[in-house]
């Protein structure tokens, strides 16, 4: 990269030359107006609003207006931003979008964060003197998602470029001629790609809002929000959830350049309605007896009665949970003790977490953060269905694929944030995607090649891959040509990439299709290439746990049968979806006493004999580990209302009572990180994910609310006119309150991107180095795996057989986005996507078993559904859906017969 | 010295001019239409609820004594479902007034609003909202703005074109 020296307004700078000039500007700070441009997009110049006047040299005093999102910086240019002709095209262009924009701001949810009007203000048009009529537009019903108010549009084109060439969506468009376009699908109904919902930020207008956020809106600056991290995959993007009056208002991307950058999927952004379901725990609940309803009791007895509990002489084990924070699951460690601490997953689960977690550590390969996959050149998916386990990794895969057929643009020195011109040099050419799954996926589309098998196929086809790549890989008996082929094609196309990229994950339940991945990731970086792995993982803190314990579901339930266990402590986790139904009740009946710590009301809940009411991510601070590797704490955004309290202190309290040394010295959240970093040497950098509760800057705490936040005398005062002190938050650096430090916090304590004169979600450019790039001070986070990347590796050598063939089929689980999740599901909007139980079968075993669409079959005797037929499905395989609420654990490994229920 | 007595002869002088002191509250002043009294809202002029819950009221009151939540009925109109003035809080500067962009909030010439009780000087959308349009007879946002709400439709607002058809090719 060079360094070009350009001048602003009289004044010397130096930036990166070949960049575009608007963007050059925005972060040497300059205040230039824009729409079309969004730093993920890049270039397009259409909406002329970003206009600059350009001088050839010292001597020309004229100068010409010239767009700066269309010009590449040059040494020696010389700019200007504040020239009175530039300024005055900026307000005439202003006016000129503004001529048929609707009298609409007071009620639209944009206003107070809308890029249109910050750009208005800014440019200073501030009457219209038009007096012909406005254009008008019909809306449309786009889903449970978006809602639509095309009168507000701008005709930026955003939308269609993030929809279409950004997220592979089809069914939104532009229509239309002349001055009337139109932006939306051919006729109304449901968005279907799944990152749609990031259309609310990306519409530098109100055309786009958030559907969800309208039945309980509020604007911005009434907002109380925190960083957090969401809880709905392993990915651990970053998000920002805002809160109003104890109700959870909605989720707005946290920008971190190492992990989600700009976009969140669906599921991330509408899942929250979790946290305001009727289904919370907002009580504690005990029932005396089996059979018995729960009844509400107080906050002291229930703490009396668990400590009690625990003291009975009792033989406890606890269950951890991997979607609850390190600190949670530590403190139920230290509470049972070590050696009575489960994961709470299934076991095998468990093992194949570990089994990524040690292909990370002793290396050579390490895992790639999410917000560099898009930097890679070459792509193979062994086995995972990433765009419903892992979303934001399948859309950062697609923009991966493009770096390969790039190099077309690159050859004709087109600039590749010159977007239009560089897609159009690229066409419609595929890079080197391959994938290697059970059954068709979202991202077959985009791929070069793709592979259908069972898991030991796609086992087996990776191994061929990585002998391939190097002979010392073992290598597999018994392939057939055509794999071969395959394989030779993949091998090939991956040792030529420069930066390639292999990832997989425990969804086929194969430890094999693990196994290969690794492989096939050490060979590359034996040939120097700078190879790189990801893996997925199923929920928000399953790496986490897995550091944790040894042992998982599985083995919880053999002590509680062996009747080495007689009480059960379960936190933040519904056992029926870890394993079989029938063996998780005989085992809670078994037991004298289940108490569950947890914030909804599920199955495993309605059996407990005490349920503690417990916060979720948005009511208490905490860390989690997400599926590379990267510690990182989520803040508690309010202070909830009634007995809801943080899992550690429900856990602390009653070893305090039981006078258990350790509980009682853990005063604040700082503590038991200590304890956690002490006690696993791994975990030390959660240490230093974010700065602790005792930070302060210039002696502040950093609020979470906005300092033009409305209402405080009123809010209360229908039940009182004293304004009550907001709760104090030992726990962390923010308070509850407009007061505390004004200025930029440390990036991991970003509660929001504002700032003057940037209410939108734009104002984040104030807050990278550079524009798109990383946040001041560096991202967010920090990794507990560091591998070892030096040292040679040590090949996986087992190889999985070939089954004889039987008229059996392998069961597959299928992942859906908007149902596999459990906290999702409890989100109404989210839920009213999720499809209801089924079975899937590839038409030619639905017919030679003599089935047919709708036959309802049962399968292992436990899984019950309805027939779909999926011809992407190979022949060999049947697929049930994986996690939809009341179906129980998925079904995996071994083979299983389909039979029809006739009834 | 000279000074006090100065003082006093003008009191005394003061005895002899017209009074001023009007015997409240047996005895009403004039009071000027503009006076910053006890806040209403208002109705639009087909009697419909003026307030579009925007929230620029709330955020413009200095002292913070405005908290409402907005609310959509079935065809898309906003409302506030609640709305809530502490009035042991307002300063009656009318800065609420100025920001409404509906002219539904208004300042009246009450200002009897004493009690012994601060919790009496909470009102309520329902002790606020008035029957008629107030100072502004004929002002009615969703004739200007371009939402669709029961009884207009698309482009059936003031000053609108009719719903651009999308699929026509005509120039
Ligand atoms: S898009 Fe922006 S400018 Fe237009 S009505 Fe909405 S808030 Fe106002
Ligand atoms: S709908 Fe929004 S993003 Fe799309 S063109 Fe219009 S203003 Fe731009
Ligand atoms: S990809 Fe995963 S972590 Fe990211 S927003 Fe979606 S569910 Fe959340
Ligand atoms: S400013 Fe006017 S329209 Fe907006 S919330 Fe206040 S009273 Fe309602
Ligand atoms: S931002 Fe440059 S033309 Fe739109």
């Amino acid at each position: 990269m060079t360094t070009a020296s350009i001048h602003i307004d009289g004044n010397a700078y130096s930036v990166t030359a070949g960049q575009s000039l608007l963007r050059a500007c925005l972060s040497l700070g300059f205040n230039v107006p824009y729409f079309c441009w969004h730093p993920a997009l890049e270039s397009v110049g259409a909406c002329r609003q970003c206009a600059v006047k350009l001088y050839r040299d010292e001597k020309d005093t004229r100068g010409r207006i010239a767009m700066s999102c269309m010009t590449p910086v040059t040494d020696g240019m010389i700019v200007s931003i504040e020239d009175p002709d530039v300024r005055k095209f900026r307000a005439r262009n202003i006016e000129w979008l503004m001529l048929n924009h609707p009298h609409d701001c007071p009620v639209c949810d944009e206003g107070g964060e809308c890029h249109l009007q910050d750009m208005t203000v800014m440019t200073g048009h501030t009457y219209r003197r038009t007096r012909f009529r406005k254009r008008t537009y019909r809306n449309q019903d786009l889903g449970p998602f978006v809602n639509h108010e095309m009168n507000r549009c701008i005709q930026c084109y955003r939308c269609v470029r993030f929809y279409r060439d950004y997220a592979h969506g089809r069914d939104l468009d532009v229509f239309g001629i002349h001055d009337s376009v139109y932006f939306g699908r051919h006729e109304d109904g449901v968005l279907q790609n799944i990152f749609a919902g990031n259309l609310v930020e990306i519409c530098p207008t109100g055309v786009f809002t958030d559907k969800t956020g309208k039945r309980h809106f509020v604007r911005k600056w009434d907002l109380q929000t925190a960083p957090s991290v969401c809880v709905h995959c392993g990915l651990g993007c970053n998000i920002i959830p805002g809160e109003r009056g104890g109700e959870l208002r909605r989720i707005r991307n946290r920008f971190n350049g190492s992990v989600n950058g700009y976009f969140l999927c669906d599921r991330g952004r509408y899942g929250y309605e979790f946290v305001n379901s009727p289904s919370r725990v907002r009580q504690p609940l005990r029932r005396d007896g089996r059979g018995e309803h729960h009844k509400p009791l107080r906050s002291e007895e229930a703490r009396a009665l668990f400590a009690d509990i625990l003291s009975r002489k009792g033989r406890v084990v606890g269950v951890g949970s991997p979607r609850a924070s390190l600190e949670a699951n530590f403190a139920l460690r230290a509470l049972v003790g070590p050696e009575h601490f489960f994961a709470g997953m299934a076991d095998t689960e468990l093992a194949l977490i570990q089994r990524q977690i040690d292909i990370m550590k002793i290396g050579p390969v390490p895992a790639i953060p999410l917000g560099k996959v898009a930097t890679c050149d070459a792509v193979l998916v062994l086995g995972e269905d990433v765009t419903n386990t892992a979303p934001i990794l399948a859309l950062n895969i697609l923009q991966a694929c493009r770096n390969a057929p790039m190099a077309r643009a690159d050859a004709l020195h087109i600039p590749r944030w010159e977007d239009r011109a560089a897609r159009e040099a690229a066409q419609q050419v595929k890079g080197p995607f391959f994938l290697i799954t059970a059954h068709d996926t979202w991202l077959d589309e985009s791929a070069e090649l793709v592979f259908k098998g069972t898991p030991d196929d796609i086992a087996r086809l990776g191994f061929v891959v990585a002998h391939f790549l190097d002979e010392d890989c073992p290598s597999v008996a018994g392939m057939d040509g055509d794999r071969t082929d395959i394989a030779r094609t993949i091998a090939r196309s991956l040792g030529q990439a420069r930066d390639p990229l292999i990832i997989s994950g425990p969804g086929t339940g194969s430890g094999y299709v693990i196994d290969a991945a690794a492989n096939i990731a050490w060979a590359l970086r034996k040939n120097n290439r700078n190879a790189r792995l990801s893996f997925t993982v199923p929920e928000c803190n399953s790496l986490g746990l897995a550091f944790m314990a040894s042992q998982a579901v599985d083995s919880a339930l053999a002590a509680v049968e062996r009747g080495a266990a007689d009480t059960l402590v379960i936190l933040e986790n519904d056992l029926f979806r870890r394993t079989d139904k029938d063996r998780i009740i005989a085992c809670l009946n078994a037991c004298k006493h289940v108490v569950l710590l947890d914030h909804l009301m599920h199955g495993t809940a309605s059996l407990a004999d005490l349920v503690l009411p417990v916060g979720t991510f948005a009511e208490t601070t905490g860390t989690l580990v997400s599926s590379e590797g990267r510690a990182q704490r989520f803040f508690q955004v309010y202070a909830p209302q009634g007995d809801i309290r943080p899992s550690w202190q429900w856990m602390r309290d009653a070893m305090t009572v039981r006078g258990t040394l350790r509980g009682a010295s853990w005063r604040y959240l700082d503590d038991i990180i200590a304890a956690i970093a002490g006690e696993f040497p791994e975990l030390q950098p959660v240490i230093d994910s974010a700065p602790p509760g005792a930070f302060r800057i210039k002696g502040l705490k950093v609020p979470r609310e906005t300092h033009r936040v409305s209402g405080r005398t009123s809010i209360h005062a229908d039940t009182t006119v004293h304004e009550p002190k907001p709760p104090d938050d030992p726990d962390s650096p923010f308070a509850f309150s407009m007061e505390g430090y004004g200025g930029k916090p440390p990036s991991s304590l970003i509660p929001r991107f504002w700032a003057p004169r940037w209410n939108s979600v734009q104002a984040l450019n104030k807050f990278q180095s550079e524009v798109g790039s990383d946040l001041v001070g560096g991202d967010p986070g920090c990794m507990v795996i560091e591998p070892n990347t030096g040292e040679e590796p040590v090949y996986r050598q087992s190889i999985p057989e070939v089954l004889a063939p039987s008229g059996s089929l392998v069961p597959v689980p299928l992942y859906h986005i908007f149902g596999s999740e459990e906290l999702s599901m409890f989100s109404s909007s989210v839920a009213g996507r999720a499809p209801c139980p089924y079975v899937a079968l590839n038409p030619r075993d639905a017919s030679r078993l003599g089935l047919s669409n709708g036959d309802e079959v049962e399968i292992a005797g436990r899984w019950r559904g309805p027939v779909v037929l999926r011809a992407g499905l190979p022949e060999g395989i049947v697929g049930v859906p994986s996690g939809l609420p009341g179906t129980g654990a998925g079904i995996t490994g071994g083979r299983v017969d389909v039979t029809k229920v006739t009834s | 010295m000279l000074s006090i007595l100065k003082t006093l002869w003008l009191i005394l002088l003061h005895t002899f001019r017209r009074r001023e002191t009007v015997l409240y509250p047996e005895e009403k002043r004039r009071i000027p239409p503009r006076w910053r009294g006890r806040i209403i809202l208002s109705r639009s002029p087909d009697g419909k609820e003026r307030c579009v819950a925007c929230y620029l009221c709330s955020v413009a009151c200095p002292v913070s004594c405005i908290s409402l939540q907005a609310a959509e009925d079935e065809y898309g109109r906003r409302y506030p479902e609640f709305f809530r003035i502490n009035f042991s809080r307002c300063i009656f500067c009318g800065f609420c007034e100025e920001a409404c962009p509906t002219l539904a909030i208004q300042l009246t010439t009450d200002f009897e609003m004493s009690e012994y009780v601060r919790m009496n000087l909470v009102y309520e959308k329902e002790d606020l909202l008035i029957d008629g349009p107030g100072k502004y007879p004929d002002y009615d946002f969703y004739r200007i703005s371009g939402l669709a709400v029961k009884g207009k439709g698309k482009g059936e607002g003031d000053e609108e074109l009719p719903p651009v058809d999308v699929r026509t090719l005509m120039p």
